[in-house]
């Protein structure tokens, strides 16, 4: 059993087989969303994904969004800044729950 | 016993494959579009396949290997075919590197003098390496090109190095610079002169290009902000998948998902500003062709079961012609079209 075929990116239709208007309706907002430009263009919005792609490490939206980066006129250099925009925001929301994690220690009389 | 001979079945050439899979006629068809020939504007002569350079997706294969040059015979008689011809006004030089041909100061004069508008698709290195056969220098060009008011017509893949250097090898954008700032000088690209710069960009892969205006934009700002850097516009055009840049795709496993790419985007009012509606394209040794990605092709213009060369040159025939068409053209009617000229749309 293999996951996360690259092909399978192409089959994202066949989700909507039990329930196609709610999958046009997905489609349709993510349209609207992502492929056009609005008050951001279409390159700024591509970055956004690509990071998102890979705080949710999903391969399929890496793969997309990569090519994406590129076609609306991104660089490596954008798109690596972009990823590490991502994993500084990763970084910092671990570390902020160490207030969390103060708070539960001055709970136990530890702090 | 005789011996019984089992003949295998025969292969289907790959490229037949490619062409039957993605048929640009039928796209034609189906969307009710005819694509006859308008007029013939533009002569663009491939004067030669030697080039100081070696990009990754050169569609006509140029290298410091390549031998091939227009003699001068030929490069007479392109001239006559300009003086006698009115509606065409413009000539094209492309290449190679067109700096390359013996007889390519001479071409650009003599085609000054007849006042056609004449445009070289200059590689910019060459003026700082100078003919890698030879040795012999071509520093002289920017001012040449200024004498004789050439539209100055440069790949520059981008506006950064890493991309530049990827596509056209090591060092060609630090030199690239060096040349633009030395066209510069001379006035071109800058307000107030006549003297155009423009540049190419296309794709440093197996992607699109973004659109044309965004890259404009980017290429304007970054090339003024880093190096002072002034031209007039930005061609974009969308990577041909013929010869070089084909067996690259294919190497990479991505020629099918390119084409299917292509075929997806293809745009039927791209299709309608096609160059080869108003060009028409000759090789070194003077044959005629619909345009440069034919010509690499081996597409000839066959009329009346004879090549159409600059020999036997017969205007009205040409344009009473029928353009042959490929798979490879999903690449010029892909989104808003990609022309020697850029977008067509």
């Amino acid at each position: 059993m293999e996951y996360y075929d690259s092909k399978d990116l192409k089959r994202f239709n066949e989700v909507g087989k039990f329930s196609e208007d709610l999958m046009k309706k997905f489609f349709d907002y993510y349209n609207a969303a992502v492929g056009e430009d609005g008050a951001l263009t279409k390159r700024e919005k591509a970055l956004i994904a690509l990071a998102v792609s890979h705080v949710k490490q999903c391969p399929y939206c890496i793969d997309s969004y990569t090519t994406q980066c590129l076609e609306s006129g991104a660089d490596p250099e954008q798109m690596t800044e972009a990823i590490h925009v991502a994993a500084s925001l990763e970084a910092g929301i671990t570390l902020i729950h160490g207030i969390q994690m103060h708070n539960s220690l001055e709970r136990n009389g530890a702090l | 016993m005789s011996q019984v001979t089992v003949l295998r079945p025969r292969e289907i050439p790959q490229d037949r494959v490619d062409e039957a899979k993605y048929n640009f006629n039928k796209a034609l068809s189906e969307k009710n579009i005819d694509l006859p020939p308008q007029n013939i504007e533009t002569l663009q002569i491939n004067i030669t396949k030697l080039c100081n350079q070696t990009c990754l997706h050169c569609h006509v294969d140029a290298s410091p290997k390549r031998k091939e040059q227009m003699d001068l015979e030929s490069v007479d008689r392109c001239l006559e075919i300009l003086s006698s011809n009115k509606s065409i006004k413009n000539l094209d030089l492309t290449g190679g590197a067109p700096e390359l041909n013996p007889h390519f100061d001479y071409l650009v004069k003599e085609a000054t003098k007849l006042d056609k508008h004449v445009m070289v698709r200059h590689n910019l290195t060459v003026t700082i390496d100078g003919n890698p056969v030879t040795g012999e220098t071509k520093e002289y060009l920017p001012e040449f090109y200024a004498e004789n008011r050439v539209e100055v017509i440069s790949s520059l893949p981008y506006y950064q190095e890493y991309f530049t250097d990827k596509q056209r090898g090591k060092g060609v954008f630090e030199k690239s610079i060096e040349s633009i700032l030395l066209l510069n000088e001379q006035g071109f690209g800058k307000q107030g002169t006549s003297l155009e710069l423009n540049f190419v960009y296309n794709p440093v892969g197996a992607f699109l290009p973004a659109s044309q205006e965004n890259l404009e934009t980017d290429f304007k700002r970054e090339l003024h902000k880093k190096y002072g850097i002034e031209f007039n516009n930005l061609f974009v055009i969308t990577n041909m998948p013929i010869n070089r840049f084909k067996q690259q795709l294919k190497r990479l496993g991505a020629y099918d998902e390119y084409m299917e790419k292509l075929v997806k985007a293809f745009n039927p009012s791209a299709a309608q500003g096609v160059m080869c509606r108003s060009l028409i394209s000759v090789s070194h040794d003077g044959r005629i062709y619909d345009c440069d990605f034919n010509q690499m092709l081996e597409m000839d213009v066959i009329i009346d079961h004879e090549p159409m060369t600059i020999f036997n040159f017969d205007y009205e025939k040409l344009v009473n012609r029928r353009i042959m068409f490929g798979s490879h053209c999903f690449g010029c009617t892909a989104g808003s079209g990609s022309s020697c000229g850029g977008a067509t749309t």
